[in-house]
């Protein structure tokens, strides 16, 4: 080995020695255990594909896949909102700076204090939201306990809780376009409108796959919300708005079932490797790299 | 992502640790320094532990003790990885539905020896307390502390609506008919809350009512029988009535802070709420406490929170000594001194109740008479989470309660077959 490829090694130590031991290691070991019967104590027994099957037919398991879908589904609204707003922030001339922290604030706030928040602010009888409706004579519901509402509730905190980072990658995707394209589109008469749709959109188009790939992710684990603002002691709404990462959670760590949440989680990584590769091949047909 | 990975990187930790088990425990050497770890869940009662602590380290010069609190949604994680892993703090609090899991997996350690060389008299206990701490006839943890129920009231809400205060002559009836009366739709007033509460609730009406929450053996439930629905409309008759806020409201707000934001008048619970409503300024002169009404018998459930030890500890003898001192009667002075909770230790209780003598507090000690120990079985914490989504239909009215109670019999009886 010459020298430099001692020091080279020696450089990417850090890097590799973390990678192992908390992402490749873990994960390895949850693979394992989605194979056994893990109780709270003592030696764990391998069954088999005895998890899965087990999950296959859990009607518990299949609701909180759906209520992930449909919270994913909600929060990928959040993007066309996000590109408008990036787009009209860059037409801001002055205090673009402010309009950016305004919309960045929510991100680096402790998903604990958003979902306090959020959880005063959806309360059925004292909360703001139903406060400001009646003023236009609408009837509240109660948000975060009534399962009707709950996934529609969180979807709206999740969107608001993104759009910072979306618009800060949407942002730096706008500033790539060259300022002729829309010289050139506006001596040809192109107003505002049209050229957001026929030059932003697609010229921005590569920006805006790679935030609806880190939205589905990340969406598709949404945990922190139900858990803050539903985990009271006697939320009725509860059994009825599980998400998926919720449900591992409650698996392995409340019922410690381990083996049990294992597998779910092996299912979950499944299903966004899917979910994401599906994504790269749509991609083909409306991204648009000039 | 955070989440799954903090996740598994417990469970990596787990492994890990796993290997490096081979330790030999110290021999104990008097001589020795050694430190203790003492954990626990509450910020409120954490000083009056480091003052038990210090008493201790003053008689045991060469032994430290470090309280660790820990918050409450991560306790029972923590222990559990830790237990598994063999980093568990040496000495933690336990509760009654998650003691037999540990009990079975061999994490506690035994002391029911140390209860003979010691002196210690178990009859000093609530039986229901210390019971619910032996494990196949070995003493596995000793009662810190026990709670009992009791009707919390607000004297200005019965005052305004004319109704007498409950007392030990209340049964059934007079709750309902109280409940009605104190109702007020226009101020936003309920006479009670009647959520969907196992421990504070159901339970204890169904004792009253003659029956059993699960069959004597433990693999079979008993919330169908005539008597446990006879206890579950209790609460149902005060939904039905509109007495109580309904329960998306009680979801939406929890009811002990309808309790205190006096909304409602009534608030069956435990002993422990006791120095959050007098430290409330609001509530000063308003509440005072009764006990629970009688069916067709009296009965309260109870609980406490026993003192265990790892079994895995480095220090067996200095741990074992320093449980001993956690179940004793200087430990219970120092917790009921400080007003944070109700000693287990009998005739430790005097300072308790002089620290708030404007509550009846002689009530939840007079409960223990007719106590019953928190029912458990089986993975307790399971079939116990599965309780508002079978009841919520009944409590709603959407469902006769007969029906809501045999399909959650049928669902606590599947979790109780699995072990």
């Amino acid at each position: 080995m010459t020298s430099s490829a001692r020091w080279a090694l020696l450089f990417v130590a850090p890097a590799t020695v973390g990678l192992v031991a908390l992402y490749l290691w873990p994960f390895l070991s949850t693979f394992v255990k989605s194979f056994q019967d893990v109780p709270a104590f003592g030696p764990a027994t391998y069954t088999g594909l005895d998890n899965y099957v087990e999950l296959a037919g859990d009607g518990e398991v299949w609701q909180a896949f759906g209520n992930s879908a449909l919270y994913t589904v909600l929060v990928l609204l959040g993007i066309p909102l996000a590109v408008v707003l990036a787009a009209l922030i860059e037409q801001v001339s002055r205090g673009r700076t402010v309009y950016r922290v305004l919309f960045f604030l929510p991100v680096v706030t402790l998903p604990v204090a958003v979902g306090m928040v959020w959880r005063f602010i959806y309360n059925g009888d004292f909360g703001l939201l139903n406060h400001v409706l009646s003023w236009f004579g609408i009837d509240g519901h109660y948000w975060v306990a009534d399962a009707r509402f709950t996934i529609y509730a969180f979807a709206a905190v999740g969107i608001w809780m993104g759009l910072g980072i979306n618009l800060i990658i949407l942002g730096a995707g706008l500033q790539a376009i060259p300022k002729a394209v829309y010289e050139a589109s506006a001596l040809d008469g192109a107003g505002r409108v049209r050229q957001f749709f026929h030059i932003t959109v697609p010229l921005l188009s590569p920006s805006i796959f790679f935030v609806t790939i880190l939205t589905v992710i990340a969406a598709l684990q949404m945990f922190d919300l139900i858990f803050i603002m539903l985990r009271s002691v006697n939320n009725t709404a509860l059994a009825d708005s599980k998400t998926i990462v919720y449900l591992f959670y409650e698996k392995a760590f409340v019922q410690f079932q381990q083996g049990y949440g294992a597998a779910i989680a092996i299912v979950l990584l499944i299903v966004i490797m899917i979910a994401t590769a599906l994504q790269f091949r749509l991609q083909r047909s409306w991204v648009f790299y000039g | 992502m955070r989440h799954t990975w903090t996740a598994a990187l417990a469970v990596a930790a787990t492994l890990l640790t796993a290997c490096s088990g081979g330790e030999s425990p110290g021999t104990a050497n008097t001589a020795e320094k050694v430190t203790l770890t003492y954990a626990n869940w509450s910020e409120d009662q954490a000083p009056a532990m480091e003052q038990i602590a210090a008493e201790f380290q003053k008689q045991n010069p060469n032994i430290t003790v470090k309280v660790q609190t820990l918050p409450w949604p991560e306790y029972w994680s923590t222990l559990q990885v830790g237990a598994a892993g063999g980093t568990a703090p040496d000495a933690f609090w336990m509760l009654a539905d998650h003691f037999r899991e540990y009990a079975k997996g061999g994490a506690l350690i035994d002391l029911s020896d140390t209860v003979k060389t010691a002196g210690i008299d178990m009859t000093a206990y609530p039986k229901a307390v210390s019971d619910s701490y032996t494990y196949e006839g070995k003493i596995f943890a000793l009662p810190k502390d026990f709670d009992t129920n009791g009707i919390w009231y607000n004297k200005a809400l019965f005052d305004a609506a004319g109704v007498s205060y409950p007392d030990d002559t209340w049964g059934w009836q007079q709750v309902q008919d109280a409940a009605k009366k104190l109702t007020d739709p226009a101020k936003g007033v309920w006479g009670i809350a009647a959520p969907i509460d196992a421990q504070g609730g159901y339970y204890n009406t169904i004792l009253q009512a003659g029956g059993s929450i699960i069959k004597p053996g433990g693999t079979a439930s008993d919330f169908a029988g005539p008597e446990a629905v006879a206890g579950l409309k209790f609460w149902t008759d005060l939904q039905k009535a509109g007495s109580s806020p309904t329960l998306k409201q009680l979801s939406d707000t929890e009811a002990v802070s309808m309790f205190e934001s006096q909304k409602v008048a009534m608030y069956f619970s435990g002993a422990y709420w006791a120095l959050r409503f007098h430290k409330n300024a609001d509530l000063k002169g308003k509440v005072d406490v009764a006990p629970l009404p009688q069916g067709v018998k009296r009965a309260t459930v109870t609980s406490g929170i026993g003192n265990a030890g790892y079994a895995g500890t480095k220090h067996p003898e200095e741990l074992k000594k320093f449980l001993a001192f956690l179940g004793g009667a200087k430990a219970a002075e120092i917790q009921a001194a400080t007003g944070t909770v109700l000693p287990a230790y009998k005739g430790t209780q005097q300072p308790w109740l002089d620290s708030m003598p404007e509550f009846k507090l002689q009530v939840f000690i007079d409960a223990v008479d007719y106590s019953v120990p928190l029912p458990v079985a089986g993975d307790t914490a399971e079939w116990q989470g599965l309780a508002a989504q079978y009841l919520a239909p009944a409590w709603d009215g959407a469902k006769p309660v007969e029906e809501a109670a045999k399909e959650y019999q049928a669902a606590v009886d599947e979790v109780l077959a699995e072990q």
